[in-house]
């Protein structure tokens, strides 16, 4: 089993600590005058997203973790797991609603998205930082009122809702920001 | 930087030496790791501070000596630490831990005009106490409920039953960043387990006669009023090697020459070693050692 000592540890090392894959956000050698050193280190848990922060003696090892980052297509969804394939393997994983979490609203098929896999398995998915999607509901806007200046909700064909300016009509296509969930802009047909 | 040392010590009658990186013998301290150069049949150990050479030299009469200089420990990488260093280190016979304080204050105050504005001094205790509520003699229970209160994770698996690991930890995620910032602020008289070369006082034996010296919660030095009880050095130096020993660390040899020089007689004196990276590092307001050395080791990244 590959192990990483502490003077290994770097941002975006990933390990195991408890039995959970994590990635190192921050790593801090400490040494006091003529004492015993150590190191801080902040983490991320990669299924939990929690951030946690753990000290180690200088020279400690841990675990590494069998993490991967993937570019994958988004299938289709059978009503329990979220379908995805490698476009250059054609290898497929079916992702559960724990591990797609937040990402479910953003997903349409065809598109690309970054998948964690821990020992092959899906553990947690990124939609693109930007999605194109059709409005299927919302107020008819005012007429002529293309200023912004004002907003109000609108459903989208992945059942996601944001906040549009008034001039957008059910049918048009708009570009989110998935990171933030904020309407973008307008996209041409 | 370096001309303006050099003309504080000339003009303080401070004799500069030199002494040798390569040595058959170094400091056994057990948190300082040293490298090992093999040499054909031999091995040679890189210094990691040169204070028993420079000892060396006053048991044999030298007077007062500076020494700027270059010095190696293994495996301290991080934003304030770099596996080579450079280290000014002085000793002056005669002087009490009080005198040498006052010279290390006028010597950086020197320097670092830009940075500090004033002096501030604590004990150890009065230190610990101001900025954990508690004394360092505290039972080993209360410091571990501080270091739950403070967040420190792992604390516990980390110090076991070592009061000194439990205090080095909480002294540096507590005491250590609350220190007064803009100003020289000297920690003196630490507690006898943390003595490392430094003398026990006379009165107080729970009391080591030590120093150390921050700026904005950077430790810029370590001070001492110098051992000179030989026999005392050497069950010092020897706890340090059965103590590498249990630890499973490379064990050095004993450095003879030194504990010869000490038998012989080494003048009453205080010593301190001043990291000067760390020195320009806050001269020039940045934050990590690397951003102020020629091509440094890089951490991870």
């Amino acid at each position: 089993m590959a192990t990483y000592s502490t003077n290994e540890f770097k941002p975006g090392l990933k390990v195991l600590l408890d039995g959970d894959p994590c990635v190192i956000l921050e790593n801090e050698f400490v040494k006091p005058g003529k004492g015993q050193a150590f190191n801080r280190v902040k983490f991320r848990n990669l299924k939990t997203g929690r951030v946690l922060e753990r000290t180690f003696k200088s020279g400690e090892t841990i675990e590494a973790a069998d993490v991967m980052e993937v570019e994958m297509q988004y299938l289709y969804n059978d009503g329990e797991f979220w379908h995805f394939m490698d476009p250059n393997t054609f290898e497929q994983v079916a992702a559960d609603a724990k591990a797609v979490g937040d990402a479910a609203k953003w997903l349409k098929e065809q598109d690309l998205c970054t998948i964690t896999l821990w020992n092959g398995e899906p553990i947690a998915v990124t939609p693109p930082n930007f999605v194109e999607l059709e409005v299927v509901e919302t107020d008819p806007g005012v007429r002529g009122d293309t200023s912004g200046g004002g907003s109000k909700p609108a459903k989208l064909e992945t059942g996601a809702v944001v906040k549009v300016p008034l001039f957008v009509q059910t049918g048009e296509v708009i570009k989110v920001d998935t990171r933030t969930g904020e309407y973008v802009s307008r996209v041409g047909k | 930087m370096l001309a303006r040392i050099r003309r504080f010590f000339a003009r303080r009658s401070v004799l500069e030496v030199e002494t040798p990186l390569l040595g058959a013998a170094v400091n056994p301290d057990p948190y300082v790791e040293f490298f090992t150069v093999p040499d054909g049949g031999r091995r040679h150990y890189l210094q990691t501070s040169p204070e028993l050479a420079m000892k060396r030299l006053l048991a044999a009469g030298s007077g007062p000596i500076y020494q700027i200089g270059k010095a190696f420990r293994r495996g301290d990488i991080g934003r304030l630490h770099q596996p080579e260093f450079t280290l000014l280190e002085w000793y002056r016979p005669g002087f009490t831990l009080d005198q040498l304080m006052d010279e290390v204050a006028a010597l950086l105050q020197a320097l670092l005009p830009e940075r500090v504005a004033g002096v501030t001094r604590f004990t150890y205790g009065e230190a610990f106490r101001e900025f954990t509520g508690l004394s360092w003699e505290a039972p080993l229970s209360a410091l571990r409920s501080k270091a739950e209160e403070l967040d420190i994770p792992d604390a516990a698996r980390l110090c076991g039953d070592d009061r000194r690991h439990w205090l080095d930890l909480l002294f540096s995620v507590a005491v250590q960043p609350r220190l007064p910032a803009s100003r020289l602020v000297f920690v003196h008289d630490y507690p006898a387990c943390m003595a490392a070369l430094a003398r026990c006082k006379p009165a107080d034996p729970s009391v080591a006669e030590r120093f150390e010296v921050f700026v904005d919660g950077v430790e810029l030095g370590n001070g001492y009023r110098e051992l000179t009880d030989v026999e005392e050095q050497r069950r010092r130096f020897q706890h340090d090697l059965r103590l590498r020993q249990r630890l499973g660390q490379v064990v050095p040899p004993l450095d003879e020459d030194f504990l010869a020089a000490l038998a012989a007689g080494m003048p009453e004196c205080s010593g301190v070693a001043i990291g000067l990276d760390r020195v320009l590092m806050v001269k020039l307001g940045r934050r990590r050692l690397s951003d102020v050395l020629t091509f440094p080791l890089q951490e991870p990244s």
